[in-house]
């Protein structure tokens, strides 16, 4: 399975998400400009975390605006798995693919610790491999994820099982305990907390390598060769 | 030339957490009159002579300048004489 880590000025968690494909995972990453023009080779799309474009303006409100972002935008239309992880959410946000949009933290503070999530929907194709309602420890790192939308956008994304992850203990002030959501298809999620920084015992958690595992095992069932 | 000021701040159904450590604040400092404190941006804009620049920093605004999820934006126009 080919993964793209898309790279923008300013990310800077692309290296972790790279050796999350590459070393933890065993299949290819490749890194992609912010500046370059297809996404046609790849099977999935991973935009990191960091501060593309420095967050001026706006986390991601630059970023969703370079070149790529057309591709990765066909790339969610045709269904494939679209990652995004903290700035990566963000920009998601920005570029209308998934609801909503961030605040800063309520306690106006920079975070950066594990703490504890619980899979609200395990039957999407990034959490098939967790127990639904299972805890599991991943770490955030960010200053504006404080998560918002409407009362009718919150409506429909509980109605549609689109909340993927809940903080079991709030951080940062986001709606609904949010962590993570995808988009009505499916195949576009966004979350705060990173778990390509959780792929190996050593550092600390693992869970997060279950979250690639279950790409890799849907994507492999869809594309099962008849002999 | 135009010189526009766009103003960006939150909605009002928003809540403001920059603007309630600001209130606290001015709180602490015995200003017990503030009632309210909402944290925004301010930009300023110089742009050449245009047809419909209504339109034009509607959409820069609408596309850019504010997220329109959580923000709301005012601006104004100032025609400025070239040097």
């Amino acid at each position: 399975m080919k993964f793209a880590v898309i790279v923008f000025p300013g990310s800077n968690c692309d290296v972790d998400m790279y050796h999350a494909i590459q070393d933890e995972l065993g299949e290819e990453a490749t890194y992609v400009r912010y500046d370059e023009k297809s996404l046609a080779n790849y099977d999935a799309i991973l935009l990191p975390g960091g501060f593309s474009y420095g967050d001026y303006l706006r986390g991601g409100s630059i970023a969703r605006f370079a070149p790529i972002m057309t591709e990765v935008v066909k790339a969610a239309r045709e269904g494939k798995p679209v990652l995004g992880v903290c700035n990566g959410f963000q920009i998601l946000l920005e570029a209308g693919l998934l609801p909503g949009a961030m605040k800063r933290n309520k306690n106006l503070k920079f975070m950066c610790r594990p703490l504890t999530l619980v899979v609200e929907n395990n039957t999407t194709m990034f959490t098939s491999s967790y127990e639904s309602g299972e805890h599991i420890t991943i770490p955030i790192a960010h200053g504006e994820g404080n998560y918002y939308c409407d009362e009718t956008t919150l409506e429909e994304l509980k109605s549609s099982g689109r909340i993927v992850f809940k903080y079991s203990e709030n951080p940062n002030g986001s709606i609904d305990d949010i962590a993570g959501i995808v988009n009505e298809k499916g195949n576009v999620l966004g979350m705060m907390p990173h778990p390509e920084r959780a792929v190996d015992h050593l550092l600390g958690s693992a869970d997060g390598l279950k979250m690639f595992k279950s790409l890799l095992r849907n994507w492999r069932e869809s594309h099962v060769t008849h002999a | 030339m135009y010189k526009v000021k766009v103003f960006v701040t939150l909605k009002e159904s928003v809540l403001d957490p920059q603007g309630s450590a600001v209130k606290n604040s001015l709180h602490s400092l015995s200003y017990d009159e503030v009632e309210d404190v909402r944290i925004g941006k301010y930009m300023e804009l110089m742009l050449k002579d245009t047809v419909n620049v209504d339109q034009r920093i509607k959409e820069m605004c609408e596309k850019l300048l504010a997220n329109t999820v959580i923000e709301d934006y005012t601006y104004e126009v100032e025609e400025v004489v070239g040097q």
